[in-house]
């Protein structure tokens, strides 16, 4: 794992930019923007081993479950969990999976967009982040910023070029109490932008 | 370069490692006895321009001695780190995908290995023509016409920058002067040397006596002072470094003037860049210098020129 980090890292040359919080091994949700396939794998590679070791990627079952490489990359290589998008039902809630895997002590990283962005603009968040946050209130949200991933693997291209990415990680947001959950969103939804200027 | 039978090689290279030891020597004696906040940033920004120097050095001569395969993977790399950043640099859109792929992958690598196989002709015109010619109807193939023209010259100008330009450098391996025959590593290191070196000149002399600024709008640091101060002792060595070269110490200072003053030029081209996409440095690569374009620039100008010059004029 430590070979696919690294040279991950020297061909997209890519800057870590610890600016709201340390690489520490606490306990964490990582909230990026999401542009491309790259991205999980930018941000993933850029975490020191110790972190990296203990943290777990969100991807989107209907995709990743899709054809037999995509399948195994997901499962077997990089060990993402994967969750339903469409027809949630009680037996399948993202939640109650992700929330199982906090509670193993792991770290996660998640795309709240629930899908990449055309246009590179952040779209909406979804609302799972807002449940992890009431659940799980202990967890620190980490706001993340992936710059030009999104020109390393644009969405509907397979071959990946050589750009420099960087992740620039923000101040750790927390769920304030009484605050709804359309403030939250919106609430940490700009503190992914506000990433993007640091 | 042959290291164990010829003298003048063993001389570059241990010149080399004596002028990087009094640099470090000398940055260690002004960060103890240097005071003031300012003084430290700039000592400290000194060091680590050497320290990376040391590593530059060690792997430029490490490739020359490996011999001319070596050197031309090396340069081929270079290539590879300047357009990376480069295009980085460039707002490319996802029409340009495609395209960009035969940039970094297909078109870089061909250049080089046309030198390698010494097929000088296709080597000189590959990229202004061949590569010029397949970049618009690549893109074209792809279908996206917005900004065409500015997308399809960005592109071309990032290749014939950091691929075709530099590329020229490791061709000077091959210049066989009269009675200067299979000596080119040596004529190789003079270029380097001398566009390095008037960079790291103007650099100091800058920062000692500067006061007027050459371009401050394009490049705030560079100053008359550095300007004048850098060339001429530029010039001044490479005149006393004629053995490395075909050229008599009147010749080689008129080449070290040519070198110099398209280096020059061509930071500042690469400055104007940079200042009209609103940044500092290419990149971060190389500590205390900012990323591998930052470090070439005066060398991907001078190079054709150098290249040029030397075969018009001593080996017919």
């Amino acid at each position: 794992m430590n070979v696919i980090a690294n040279s991950l890292q020297l061909f997209t040359g890519v800057q870590a930019r610890w600016t709201g919080c340390a690489p520490e091994p606490t306990q964490r949700i990582y909230f990026a923007n999401h542009t491309s396939h790259f991205d999980f794998l930018v941000l993933w590679s850029v975490l020191p081993e110790k972190l990296r070791t203990n943290t777990t990627a969100v991807g989107a079952a209907d995709y990743w479950m899709k054809g037999s490489l995509r399948r195994w990359l997901a499962l077997e290589v990089f060990k993402v969990a994967l969750i339903e998008r469409e027809n949630v039902t009680r037996k399948n809630n993202p939640i109650t999976q992700l929330k199982a895997v906090l509670d193993q002590g792991r770290s996660l990283i998640i795309f709240p967009e629930g899908g990449r962005s055309f246009d590179c603009k952040l779209q909406e968040f979804k609302s799972g982040i807002y449940y992890l946050a009431k659940t799980r209130t202990d967890v620190e949200l980490v706001p993340t910023f992936l710059d030009n991933c999104n020109r390393v693997l644009p969405k509907g291209e397979f071959i990946p070029l050589p750009m420099l990415c960087s992740v620039t990680f923000g101040k750790p947001i927390k769920l304030e109490a009484q605050e709804t959950k359309d403030a939250f969103l919106e609430r940490a939804r700009l503190a992914v932008e506000e990433c993007a200027r640091l | 370069m042959n290291l164990t039978g010829d003298p003048q090689a063993q001389l570059i290279i241990g010149g080399m490692l004596t002028i990087l030891c009094a640099a470090s020597l000398i940055g260690f004696i002004l960060s103890k006895t240097l005071k003031g906040q300012k003084n430290q940033e700039l000592v400290a920004n000194l060091n680590s321009r050497t320290n990376a120097w040391w590593v530059m050095v060690i792997v430029f001569f490490f490739a020359i001695v490996l011999g001319r395969k070596g050197s031309i993977i090396l340069f081929c790399m270079v290539s590879f780190l300047a357009l990376r950043e480069f295009i980085t640099l460039t707002p490319t859109t996802r029409g340009d995908h495609r395209v960009l792929f035969w940039v970094f992958f297909i078109l870089n690598p061909i250049q080089y290995f046309l030198l390698y196989i010494n097929w000088l002709p296709l080597f000189l015109i590959f990229i202004p023509v061949y590569a010029y010619l397949w970049i618009p109807i690549r893109n074209a193939i792809a279908g996206d016409t917005n900004d065409f023209l500015a997308r399809t010259a960005k592109i071309q100008w990032a290749l014939m920058v950091c691929v075709y330009f530099v590329s020229y450098a490791p061709a000077l391996l091959d210049v066989h002067a009269p009675g200067f025959e299979n000596q080119g590593a040596k004529l190789l290191c003079f270029f380097v040397f001398v566009v390095q070196i008037s960079d790291v000149l103007q650099y100091v002399f800058g920062k000692l006596f500067g006061k007027h600024k050459i371009a401050p709008n394009v490049s705030p640091n560079k100053t008359v002072e550095g300007f004048i101060g850098g060339i001429l002792s530029a010039v001044a060595l490479g005149s006393l470094l004629h053995w490395m070269t075909p050229f008599n110490p009147w010749q080689a200072a008129l080449m070290a003037l040519a070198i110099t003053l398209m280096g020059f030029a061509g930071g500042l081209v690469m400055s104007a860049i940079k200042r009209d996409r609103g940044v500092k440095d290419y990149g971060v690569l190389i500590p205390g210098h900012g990323g591998m374009m930052d470090r070439i620039d005066s060398l991907c100008f001078a190079a054709p020129i150098f290249y040029h010059l030397t075969r018009f004029f001593f080996v017919h």
